[in-house]
């Protein structure tokens, strides 16, 4: 089988079962994905397919030898960190870093969706999307932090939609100033 | 995982013929190879439509939408044609699953979704919809996510999608291909079974027959669209209990209602005589209360999932007021 890799052509003949995710990771020594739950509970595993932010434990990698797949590896390098990985370092985005590499690929999908205008659960006006905090959080909902690193990664997310372009980004009030 | 054959169809007429008994289609896969991951569904061929050209929505003269069967869920709710007239349909789905998943999973594949109960993923559980005639450990069980409307004593799962729920309050029309060449046009409240003795069987496609689109009639005009989901957590949960609603009112009145529910029964449910208790009332708590009765005369708890008869009342008449503005 032939496969795309962060711009980079590679041949192997893993066993017809084999994930995405265990492609990469047990085949191709690209490491940087992680497998959490293996059943697209937790998004550990986020990587872009053709720029689309999928769980690559819960496809198949036989079915992506014509996409271009790019996981963390493909983002950045420690010498040339993509912004959204210098983000999460600036904010401390993480704990113990497990979940990081799915948590940034996610944002990076992510925010290529708000930019095509995609609406979310937490849009008012499904056509105007007013980018904050909540939107946030719920289009990250696909990602667990079980150090709970949640308001650091929030803030990560934040900064690099602010110079990326993203519409007002106002951090949502707390929930005891907002009377809640 | 069981090892299976692996096949690419380039055509919706090599699908169709080259599906095995025991084969699947697989298209996102996000359902399909979690199961199988678990050995709940362990099929022997697998056949790949991914690439087929199912991937468009378009609009008909009649001004409905015919949507391929393999638009993933993302592109689906962010439609520009879809939030305009359905919007039910968009919140639907934006209600379900997560930014990776929806852009995975296709619309096709959503509506085959299988039950989140916990038995029929646990192969050292007995479950008739796994195993037939093994029994079901719902029933006795923990049953706090199970059905309360048109269950049997043999199955109380509901099933797992919200975009369906909305698809029965748009009266959708699932468009498929069989085996043999035919194609066939099936409502959508004709497409799903209640559970009765055969739990096994979740809708009415014949073994090989692929769903290629989904038709929606034109939009209704001047209608107001609502999808008020109750879950256990803000986000990325499934339906305790869902409203999708459609409703017009003319000189203050409840001219047409469309209302079909998700996390009830083995199906998204649609009851006529809920929309009946409706149209052609003025809205009121009382109109409302009379809607939830139609609901919920034939409910029936198992115990751990008794809460969501009143669950289902409160989320209706809340559903109903918001719908009127009353």
């Amino acid at each position: 089988m032939h496969f795309t890799i962060n711009g980079q052509s590679y041949e192997a003949e893993p066993d017809i079962r084999t994930s995405v995710l265990d492609l990469c990771r047990e085949h191709l020594g690209l490491t940087g994905s992680k497998k959490g739950c293996d059943h697209g509970q937790c998004g550990a595993c986020t990587v872009l397919i053709n720029g689309r932010r999928v769980n690559s434990c819960l496809t198949l990698a036989v079915m992506h030898q014509e996409d271009e797949i790019m996981t963390i590896e493909g983002l950045g390098s420690p010498e040339n960190l993509h912004p959204m990985q210098e983000s999460f370092l600036h904010h401390d985005g993480y704990q113990c870093g497990y979940c990081t590499p799915g948590q940034i690929c996610s944002a990076v999908g992510m925010l290529d969706e708000v930019k095509k205008g995609w609406p979310s659960h937490a849009s008012a006006d499904l056509e105007h999307v007013t980018f904050d905090d909540s939107e946030i959080s719920e289009r990250m909902s696909g990602n667990l932090c079980r150090c709970s690193a949640y308001p650091n990664i929030v803030d990560a997310i934040r900064e690099v939609a602010a110079h990326s372009g993203e519409a007002a980004l106002q951090p949502a009030p707390h929930p005891a100033e907002a009377g809640a | 995982m069981k090892t299976f054959t692996y096949e690419k169809a380039s055509t919706v007429e090599d699908a169709v013929r080259d599906i095995s008994v025991h084969g699947n289609f697989i298209a996102g896969g996000t359902n399909l190879l979690d199961l199988m991951k678990l050995q709940v569904m362990t099929p022997d061929t697998l056949v790949d439509i991914s690439r087929l050209p199912l991937g468009r929505i378009e609009e008909r003269e009649d001004g409905g939408l015919t949507i391929g069967a393999l638009v993933p869920n993302s592109d689906l709710a962010a439609d520009h044609r879809v939030i305009e007239g359905y919007e039910v349909l968009s919140r639907a789905l934006l209600a379900g699953a997560t930014g990776q998943l929806r852009n995975k999973a296709t619309t096709g594949g959503n509506l085959l979704q299988r039950t989140r109960c916990y038995y029929f993923y646990d192969t050292a559980t007995p479950c008739n919809k796994r195993e037939p005639g093994s029994g079901c450990s719902a029933i006795g069980g923990f049953n706090r996510i199970h059905a309360i409307l048109g269950t049997s004593e043999q199955c109380i799962a509901t099933h797992p999608s919200d975009m369906a729920v909305a698809m029965r309050a748009l009266d959708a029309v699932v468009i498929t291909q069989k085996s043999d060449g035919d194609k066939r046009r099936i409502s959508i409240h004709d497409f799903y079974c209640l559970p009765g003795d055969t739990p096994q069987i979740e809708n009415v496609l014949e073994q090989g027959e692929l769903i290629t689109h989904i038709e929606l009639p034109p939009p209704v005009e001047g209608a107001k669209h609502l999808y008020r989901k109750v879950r256990d957590r803000a986000s990325y949960a499934f339906a305790l209990v869902s409203v999708a609603g459609v409703v017009t009112m003319a000189e203050g009145k409840i001219a047409s209602a469309a209302l079909a529910f998700g996390g009830l029964a083995h199906k998204p449910w649609r009851n006529p005589k809920v929309e009946q208790a409706l149209i052609g009332q003025a809205p009121s708590t009382r109109a409302f209360e009379a809607a939830a009765d139609a609901l919920l005369a034939s409910a029936r708890g198992y115990g751990s999932n008794d809460f969501k008869i009143p669950l289902a009342r409160r989320t209706l008449i809340a559903s109903l007021r918001e719908l009127t503005g009353e």
